[in-house]
């Protein structure tokens, strides 16, 4: 049985929170370069200059790129050989979560549902952090992270079609609700499938496709053409950047598919902002 | 689409020229203001009593910025998205309030108040917080510190970069683009 020492994990998430607040990641850097040169609209391909120079001065000066710093959101596999030396995982998460915070000058975003004020203060106690755990072979943690905005998350959706439905449903389903969305999201975009599970399944894997590096494409044929094809759907609905009307809405569609009950084709869509702050680190 | 360099407060005749996808420059003292600001500053509105800042020809910034770094007048600060807000502007401009910034569509009610009295929503782009944060020279807390980001703040800003999405005749820059690169299956 391998041992992690609480103190090490407490300072690799510490580090991956600051970096994700202020650095870009390359494939999120990448795909917006991209969509600047395919934007035919003046007015979108401006927002999108606009939003690589923002990239540009968080970096350099590390400023955080959005005030909305997020949620602190987790996937965590746990290898089945490993243990944390002194405390939970869980609250090492949480702590390294708290002190990413605090160092990095990222606003704590949590807050209570009615009363609406933050747990603690309004710096650093970004906490609980959203953490979802699973078991694996080995004796390594793998730790994904992503900041996930409020405005991208307000306007995602989850709905349990009949079987009938079928992949036009789903494109259909898809291409509804990120048109109802408009620029509230900060197009340009990428939109998160969870198709298949139970309810409950669907949304975490909507959840989780956002993770994806953004050039990648499903493993599976089926689902990398069905992603093709809601990317083409989605980019001519013409919402463009930050809604002025363009070309690039999104920058990737990512399914995430999993079996499902014979009643029940689920689907969820989960939308992140142009800003896709998401990294991972094994330890 | 003319580009137009402003100074605060705003007049009618200053929001009257603007046009949806013009870009106008901000210059001077605006106030943040978000969801929970929104809703007691609009509460003292209909009771009646002092607002913690002059609304006439005021502009209204709907942002919680990141704390700032130490020597810095504010953190990041880029627009949230404006139609939670959709609920309260109509009063505000109707009380005097002369510009909103944010990002995203508003309700017909806000575009119907815009015309009504010369009110201009001002669309900056989501997300640059980072070089945004960096046109605000001051910034100070005038109101409800315990709200933390969502304080009320007066900042002052400096060519503040936005884009007229709903002008005072009704146009809607987000319509008007969307039906321009919209494909049609």
């Amino acid at each position: 049985m391998r041992e992690i020492e609480f103190d090490v994990v407490v300072k690799a998430v510490r580090d991956m929170i600051m970096h994700c607040g202020t650095d870009l990641p390359q494939d999120t850097y990448d795909a917006l370069e991209q969509a600047m040169e395919d934007e035919k609209s003046p007015v979108s391909k401006e927002v999108i200059r606009q939003l690589l120079e923002n990239a540009n001065i968080a970096k350099d000066e590390k400023r955080p790129l959005c005030q909305d710093t997020g949620l602190a959101v987790f996937f965590v596999n746990v290898g089945e050989e490993v243990r944390i030396n002194g405390g939970l995982l869980r609250d090492a998460i949480n702590q390294g979560t708290e002190q990413g915070y605090t160092d990095g000058f990222l606003r704590a975003s949590t807050c209570e549902p009615f009363s609406r004020l933050n747990l603690k203060d309004t710096v650093g106690y970004n906490l609980p952090a959203i953490i979802h755990f699973d078991i694996v072979k080995g004796d390594k943690i793998d730790i994904e992270y992503a900041a996930k905005g409020g405005g991208s998350e307000n306007v995602s959706r989850a709905r349990v079609f009949p079987p009938a439905a079928g992949k036009d449903g789903i494109v259909n389903y898809v291409k509804e609700v990120i048109s109802d969305a408009g620029g509230n999201p900060c197009p340009p975009i990428t939109v998160g499938v969870g198709i298949g599970g139970t309810f409950e399944k669907a949304v975490i894997s909507s959840k989780h496709a956002l993770f994806r590096d953004l050039e990648t494409t499903n493993p599976d044929p089926e689902m990398a053409e069905l992603e093709e094809r809601m990317l083409t759907e989605i980019n001519n609905l013409g919402i463009g950047a930050m809604g002025m009307g363009g070309t690039k809405t999104a920058l990737a569609v990512h399914i995430e598919a999993n079996p499902c009950h014979i009643a029940s084709l689920p689907v969820s869509v989960n939308v992140q902002c142009h800003s896709s702050r998401h990294t991972h680190i094994t330890i | 689409m003319a580009t137009y360099s402003l100074t605060t407060p705003l007049t009618s005749e200053d929001t009257k020229q603007l046009k949806a996808g013009d870009t106008v420059l901000l210059n001077g003292t605006i106030f943040t203001a978000r969801d929970a600001a929104h809703s007691r500053l609009v509460a003292l509105i209909e009771e009646g009593k002092e607002l913690p800042f002059d609304l006439e020809g005021s502009v209204i910034y709907f942002v919680g910025p990141t704390p700032p770094k130490p020597g810095d007048p504010i953190g990041s600060a880029g627009p949230t998205t404006s139609y939670r807000m959709d609920s309260f502007s109509p009063t505000m401009l109707k009380n005097g309030s002369k510009g909103m910034i944010g990002k995203g569509g508003r309700s017909q009610e806000v575009k119907d108040a815009c015309v009504a009295y010369d009110g201009i929503y001002f669309g900056a782009t989501g997300g640059a917080g980072a070089l945004l944060g960096k046109q605000i020279k001051s910034a100070e807390v005038i109101a409800y510190p315990e709200l933390g980001p969502e304080a009320v703040r007066k900042i002052t800003v400096e060519d503040f970069p936005v884009t007229v999405v709903n002008d005072t005749e009704g146009n809607d820059l987000y319509q008007m683009g969307r039906e321009q690169y919209e494909v049609k299956n």
